[in-house]
């Protein structure tokens, strides 16, 4: 192997209580193209920015070249010639493309000579990279892919031999993702260093010499690239959990209660995340959707439950129709018998503020059950927040509790209490059970199937494999915003990350 | 030739008064163009007028005077940034709080001094900054049209009045022209993009503050130093509100402030001009009215016939570093 450009040696990093990097150690060789896989948190992005000097580690060493450098700010890895393109842009937008390329890097105090030497350093970069971009040009007006273009001028500027950039497809169209490969290549044929974050693993498998890859927080495994497979690289992302199988009974699937077709979504950033997505979801089963986390199931379930707006595409309740190019009401749905899990049961399932039983009426609140007049009844709230606490086991048993106070899995509880309580027919549950403990993760499970024996239809989206094979009666697997294939609960891990990481379906049947 | 004298001597007083909103306009950009809402320019200019009057009436110089303005204001300035900057509090209420103390301790202080119930002694000649007439001007005076302009309108001002003019130009030279501009442009629109560049974003915006204070010191010592002769309690009289609607009416630019700043010194020249006077066709208006034309026209303008004013993008939100 080549001489070694950056070492990491058992770095450590901790945010609160949440341990992002445990004991990293991590080789990347000079001129080479080196990727980093995982799925979202497992803390890639921390890694490169403790490398980038935007945050710093708890413990742990890094050598630069073969020899231990402290890099305690961004102006620190400038110096070493390490340069960053992240995943969300920095960069000015109403600045000129020179602007930003300057910013942080002027040659004195006077703009003058050092806008006229970036033009000309620019033109150089430009005629040996390829790199065009037209340098009077407003940030904000130029297309995502050029803006990401401005990012790489802007470290090649500043001298960078060892680029990062975090997850550089995320906001690219197809033909721009290519057009950035071919850019990376041509540094890396100059003799740069190319590290490369990203959870897509057709990229990995696509450019770099060298693959590691992480899972919560630690580096499960480094390859190279011509000696691993996307097959490998996917368990190894996903991982083997303990297998937490609940026992369920064969159960007669019905009618269809909620027909997708043809949906299309868009994200904030006029990405497509859903596209042209169509699936049946009918009482008394339980489907599963799979895949990578990014893949568009957020999207396709914020569409689903009236909370973001679809570009074109149909769902119909019931055999009725929602209404998805913007009238669609959240609570209007709820009426109709669509109860929602929100992913984010944080930002978008509490108020961490209120007190459980307010969070365990919230959305329900103008069912007369829970008024009196034109005021809340708060005795038949509390009450009713008792009954619910009890028949979900929710600890501490105190309804007039901050929500805030209360763990993960309780919070999750009250927010399945709430849904599932209404005796809706269909039931949206997004991570189900994401940070939350096993015991009830078990008890979450049962609740859903119980739900299901009723003859209620569920849809649950969540990254965690073992918990779709173990809850669905059947499982699409999306990537890339459309649904590429469709198994039964027997499906093997492999078989599903397969096409989790988007290979094609016949050579997943090999 | 009566409307054509009435009319040079409105903007004459237009001059005169638009000098402390122009220079405070131009301190709120600093500051805003860097990402630090200023709500307490009003505070940091009484202050200014207060040191100012009462070092001047001390030490018998004006320059003592300004200086010890100029002191005061970044004092407070620094403390905003203290409150706003390293402790990331709420950029308002620390801007409303230095205006409470300012209007509060100006009056006390004054009292304990100087025992003219919160005012400082009258300032006498060499305190103050006097009007410096231009070469020639006594001569041309009587020369139709061009005479008054001259001898009025750009001759006989205080130094002050041409340094807030110089001002506008330099701004404008200090916002586009140089290294520090560029970074406090850019760390009022995205303060990550400054950090990522390995630029402190901390110190930049103390630096943007520190302008801040120096150009509302000015202000100050022109309201006691140069407009009155003394300082009275609440002599800003919401000049420092004004100026940051003047701001908002400028789209945060340092020509279009200056037009602004002149334009809220012509309605109140106006104002003081025409009261009592009764107008064409209308009549008498009553005073009230007149002085109120100012603020009305505020509203007026800022509802939305200055077409969509952006604020800096990352104005009154203080910079953590994401997770």
């Amino acid at each position: 192997m080549a001489q070694a450009a950056i070492e990491l040696i058992g770095i450590n990093k901790s945010f609160g209580a949440v341990r992002a990097n445990r004991d990293i150690n991590l080789e990347i060789a000079r001129g080479t193209i080196h990727g980093i896989v995982g799925e979202n948190g497992a803390g890639k992005s921390t890694l490169m920015s403790i490398l980038y000097g935007f945050y710093q580690a708890d413990s742990g060493e890094i050598r630069v070249g073969g020899k231990p450098a402290s890099i305690k700010t961004p102006n620190d890895a400038i110096a070493l010639g390490i340069g960053m393109v992240h995943q969300h842009f920095m960069l000015v937008d109403n600045f000129s493309v020179l602007e930003n390329i300057i910013l942080g890097a002027e040659s004195d105090a006077l703009l003058k000579s050092s806008i006229a030497k970036a033009r000309s350093e620019l033109d150089r970069l430009e005629r040996e990279y390829g790199l065009e971009v037209d340098p009077d040009a407003i940030i904000e007006e130029l297309p995502v892919g050029l803006q990401q273009r401005v990012e790489i001028l802007k470290a090649l500027y500043r001298g960078a031999e060892i680029l990062i950039l975090d997850e550089p497809t995320g906001v690219l169209t197809p033909a721009e993702a290519d057009h950035l490969f071919r850019i990376l290549k041509q540094l890396k044929d100059q003799g740069k260093t190319v590290v490369l974050i990203t959870h897509k693993l057709r990229e990995i498998m696509a450019i770099t010499d060298n693959v590691s890859v992480m899972r919560q927080g630690t580096m499960v495994a480094t390859r190279e690239t011509n000696k691993t497979t996307v097959g490998e690289l996917a368990e190894l992302m996903v991982g083997r959990r303990v297998l937490l199988r609940v026992e369920k009974g064969e159960v007669e699937a019905g009618a269809v209660k909620l027909a997708v077709k043809n949906l299309t979504v868009k994200d904030s950033r006029g990405v497509t995340m859903v596209d042209d997505l169509s699936f049946d979801l009918r009482a008394g089963e339980i489907v599963g959707i799979a895949g990578v986390a990014g893949n568009g199931q957020s999207e396709l379930l914020e569409a689903i439950s009236g909370i973001r707006r679809a570009v074109s595409g149909s769902v119909m309740l019931d055999g009725k129709p929602i209404d998805l190019t913007g009238a669609a009401d959240p609570g209007e749905l709820r009426d109709r018998g669509l109860a929602h899990v929100p992913e984010d049961r944080h930002h978008v399932g509490l108020v961490l503020a209120f007190e459980e039983n307010e969070n365990s009426i919230l959305g329900y609140h103008d069912d007369p059950r829970y008024l009196k007049g034109p005021f809340l009844n708060v005795d038949a709230i509390v009450a009713d927040a008792k009954d619910k606490i009890e028949k979900y086991d929710i600890r501490p048993g105190n309804p007039r509790l901050k929500t805030a106070n209360f763990s993960g899995g309780n919070q999750q509880k009250i927010v399945l209490a709430r849904e599932m309580e209404q005796d809706p027919g269909v039931l949206i549950v997004g991570q189900p059970t994401r940070g939350v403990d096993v015991g009830a993760i078990e008890f979450i499970h049962k609740r859903l199937i119980a739900m299901r024996d009723q003859g209620k239809a569920v849809l649950v989206v969540s990254v965690e494999l073992d918990e779709i094979r173990s809850l669905s009666d059947r499982i699409l697997v999306m990537f890339a915003g459309r649904i590429v294939g469709e198994r039964g609960p027997e499906a093997t891990e492999g078989e599903l990350g397969l096409l989790m990481a988007g290979v094609e379906r016949q050579e997943a049947a090999l | 030739m009566d409307v054509f004298i009435a009319i040079v001597q409105i903007l004459d007083s237009t001059i005169r008064l638009s000098v402390p909103l122009l220079l405070a306009c131009l301190a709120g950009l600093f500051s805003e163009r860097s990402g630090i809402f200023d709500i307490g320019l009003e505070g940091k200019m009484l202050v200014g007028a207060f040191a100012g009057a009462a070092a001047a009436s001390v030490f018998h110089s004006a320059f003592i005077g300004l200086g010890m303005a100029i002191l005061i204001s970044v004092a407070f300035a620094m403390v905003h940034g203290f409150a706003s900057i390293t402790h990331r509090g709420n950029q308002i209420v620390s801007g409303v709080a230095i205006n409470f103390i300012a209007a509060g301790s100006t009056i006390i202080l004054g009292q304990a001094w100087f025992q003219q119930g919160g005012r400082t002694p009258a300032l006498q000649p060499g305190e103050r900054f006097d009007a410096i007439v231009w070469p020639g001007a006594d001569a041309v005076r009587d020369v139709p049209v061009i005479g008054p302009i001259y001898a009025e309108l750009i001759s006989g001002h205080s130094l002050l009045v041409y340094l807030a003019f110089l001002m506008v130009p330099f701004t404008w030279w200090v916002l586009f022209r140089t290294r520090f501009g560029l970074r406090l442009r850019a760390v009022g629109e995205n303060p990550a993009a400054v950090d990522t560049a390995g630029i402190s974003v901390a110190w930049l915006r103390y630096r943007a503050l520190i302008c801040t204070g120096i150009l509302t010191g000015v202000a100050g010592a022109y309201l006691s130093m140069v407009q009155n002769g003394g300082f009275v309690k609440d002599m800003t009289a919401g000049k420092g509100y004004i100026a940051l609607a003047a701001l908002i009416f400028a789209k945060w630019k340092p020509v279009n402030a200056m037009f602004a700043c002149l334009l809220f010194g012509f309605l109140d020249a106006a104002a003081i001009r025409l009261q009592g006077s009764p107008l064409p066709i209308i009549g008498k208006v009553p005073v009230q009215f007149m002085q109120a034309l100012p603020y009305i026209l505020t509203v007026i303008l800022l509802a939305g016939f200055i077409g969509k004013a952006i604020p800096p993008r990352a104005g009154g939100v203080p910079y953590v570093k994401e997770r």
